[in-house]
């Protein structure tokens, strides 16, 4: 077998170097950010996702961008308030990590946006992040824009056949994208990641590593 | 398909598009792709034309052939710019249908049509003349296109790449990262089509690249090995391998093992059952190759079949 290979290069030496070339390239490329970075806890997507950039509307109803957030961490996750298990435990693990950080805290933004505008008004967002602490923001999109997010993000949601009293739950992403103050996608939390591990990847994040 | 609709029927945008439109929709790109897009409608615009112009020369193309081609170009367009695309973004086993017709099933389908003549008829006539491409331009993609046709390298990268993609780390940041996603897609089926190129056009057509058809038949028999055993790990497997469609969320309800073994399955089955398609063309290739017995003069390496039916030798071209 390397008898044939090492025929193959002596014969096509060009073929092979370019091989070679071509190999390492492809390799380098997926290997740069892909993996785990030894310094985090949390799914490192650095260059994976695209930056943060969005215009929807806040729990009180006024216009925001992506360039309001800017300068603060900003975690984006995506749910709806009436959704049972899975966002009540994702955000009490945010908020407890958010405690954990003491004063940094305010350097954090959590960015909670509905993916069923239908039944999240503005008033019921406010109230809903209210429970969780000062950094949590409602955001609410109109059909259209929550269609952009789900392509940008590359996010997932669809809502399950109504009951007789016409309540419904949303199937939807479980991930919280994590952004530095750039605006650029870092860390992705999953819904196995504790408050501990979220809050000391944070503090590095703050510390600009 | 009502559970794909994706709202309740009294959601507060409802109404606002007639139902037609609604269902248009999903025949729409989720993502546009201007590459896909320009390639697709270049492609079969110079079919049409070609089709005309053999058919002005009174020399027709068969029906079913105008057909398989016209069949694959545009199940590889559907899986790239329909809703299909969405749903393979979001749910494993679509994501497996995606390739097995990127891959396979189209490729194969647009190399048994070898639709190499009809295109050319359909050049303009100007352009066939006129456009000589240089050799700085020309020199490195006869040595690419080479290298990727030797009979070791074709059969390692169609495999490779099914494995490569399917590595669950790597599936991952493919399917998180849109440019990763697109250049994964792009592999497959520029790869299914040279792949399936090598194993299934007539020798006559390949030129330099030709490899005897006993070593097709072998080649065609060793990629399905590794398939059936990948598909068969991913089937088998008893916790979800990739992660990623339940962090960025399903397209629509289904278990992550049910959705898993689906995949697996299209993985297994069908992909195995490809190679089984090019072991048949290249029999028939073998039956009706005018050159078969001087090919095993040069000592290619070729079963013993009586090289019957000579006479009709473009049966297969």
């Amino acid at each position: 077998m390397t008898g044939f290979l090492s025929g193959v290069i002596r014969r096509r030496r060009p073929i092979a170097a370019l091989a070679a070339a071509g190999a390492l390239l492809l390799s380098s490329l997926l290997a740069g950010c892909a993996g785990n970075d030894p310094h985090y806890t949390l799914k490192n997507i650095k260059g994976l996702v695209s930056p943060l950039e969005f215009r929807l509307t806040n729990q009180d109803g006024q216009a925001v961008t992506a360039a309001d957030y800017r300068h603060d961490l900003v975690l984006l996750y995506f749910g709806y308030t009436q959704c049972p298990d899975e966002c009540p435990t994702t955000l009490t693990t945010l908020a407890n990590a958010l405690r954990t950080l003491g004063p940094q805290a305010s350097q954090v933004r959590v960015l909670f946006v509905t993916v069923d505008p239908r039944r999240d008004t503005t008033e019921v967002l406010k109230r809903y992040v209210g429970n969780f602490g000062p950094e949590f923001v409602g955001l609410r999109p109109d059909q259209g824009e929550l269609t952009d997010l789900s392509k940008r993000y590359r996010i997932a949601y669809h809502y399950e056949a109504p009951d007789k009293y016409g309540n419904y739950e949303v199937d939807h992403s479980s991930a919280v994208f994590i952004f530095d103050g750039d605006g650029r996608a870092r860390l992705l939390a999953l819904s196995d990641n504790n408050a501990r591990q979220v809050a000391s990847d944070l503090r590095r994040l703050l510390a600009g590593s | 398909m009502d559970r794909l609709r994706g709202a309740p029927k009294v959601a507060w945008y409802d109404g606002l598009m007639p139902p037609l439109v609604t269902d248009l929709r999903y025949l729409l790109p989720w993502q546009f792709s201007p590459t896909v897009f320009v390639t697709s409608v270049v492609i079969v615009t110079l079919y049409l034309r070609g089709l005309l112009a053999l058919r002005r020369n009174a020399d027709p193309v068969g029906f079913w052939r105008a057909f398989t081609f016209l069949l694959g170009v545009a199940l590889n367009y559907a899986v790239l710019q329909t809703y299909v695309d969405y749903l393979s973004q979001h749910m494993f086993w679509i994501h497996r249908f995606q390739h097995l017709i990127l891959h396979h099933v189209g490729p194969v389908l647009v190399v048994l049509a070898a639709p190499e003549r009809v295109l050319r008829a359909g050049l303009p006539p100007g352009v066939v003349r006129r456009v000589r491409i240089p050799a700085w331009i020309r020199r490195p993609i006869q040595l690419l296109f080479r290298f990727l046709q030797h009979p070791v390298i074709a059969p390692t990268l169609f495999v490779g790449l099914i494995f490569f993609w399917l590595t669950p780390s790597i599936h991952f940041t493919a399917m998180i990262d849109t440019r990763r996603y697109l250049l994964m897609n792009w592999s497959m089926l520029a790869d299914g089509l040279l792949f399936w190129w090598l194993m299934l056009a007539p020798r006559q057509a390949q030129g330099s690249a030709a490899i005897g058809y006993g070593w097709r038949l072998v080649i065609l028999s060793l990629v399905a090995i590794p398939q059936l055993l990948l598909g068969a790990y991913i089937t088998l497997h008893s916790s979800p391998l990739y992660d990623v469609y339940a962090i960025c969320g399903r397209a629509f309800a289904i278990s992550p093992l049910d959705d898993q073994q689906i995949g697996g399955l299209l993985t297994w089955i069908p992909a195995a059952m490809m190679s089984l398609v090019g072991i048949i063309t290249v029999l028939h290739h073998i039956l009706h190759d005018p050159e078969a017995t001087a090919a095993r003069r040069r000592g290619g390496f070729t079963p013993p079949v009586q090289a019957a039916g000579g006479a009709r030798s473009g049966a297969t071209a």
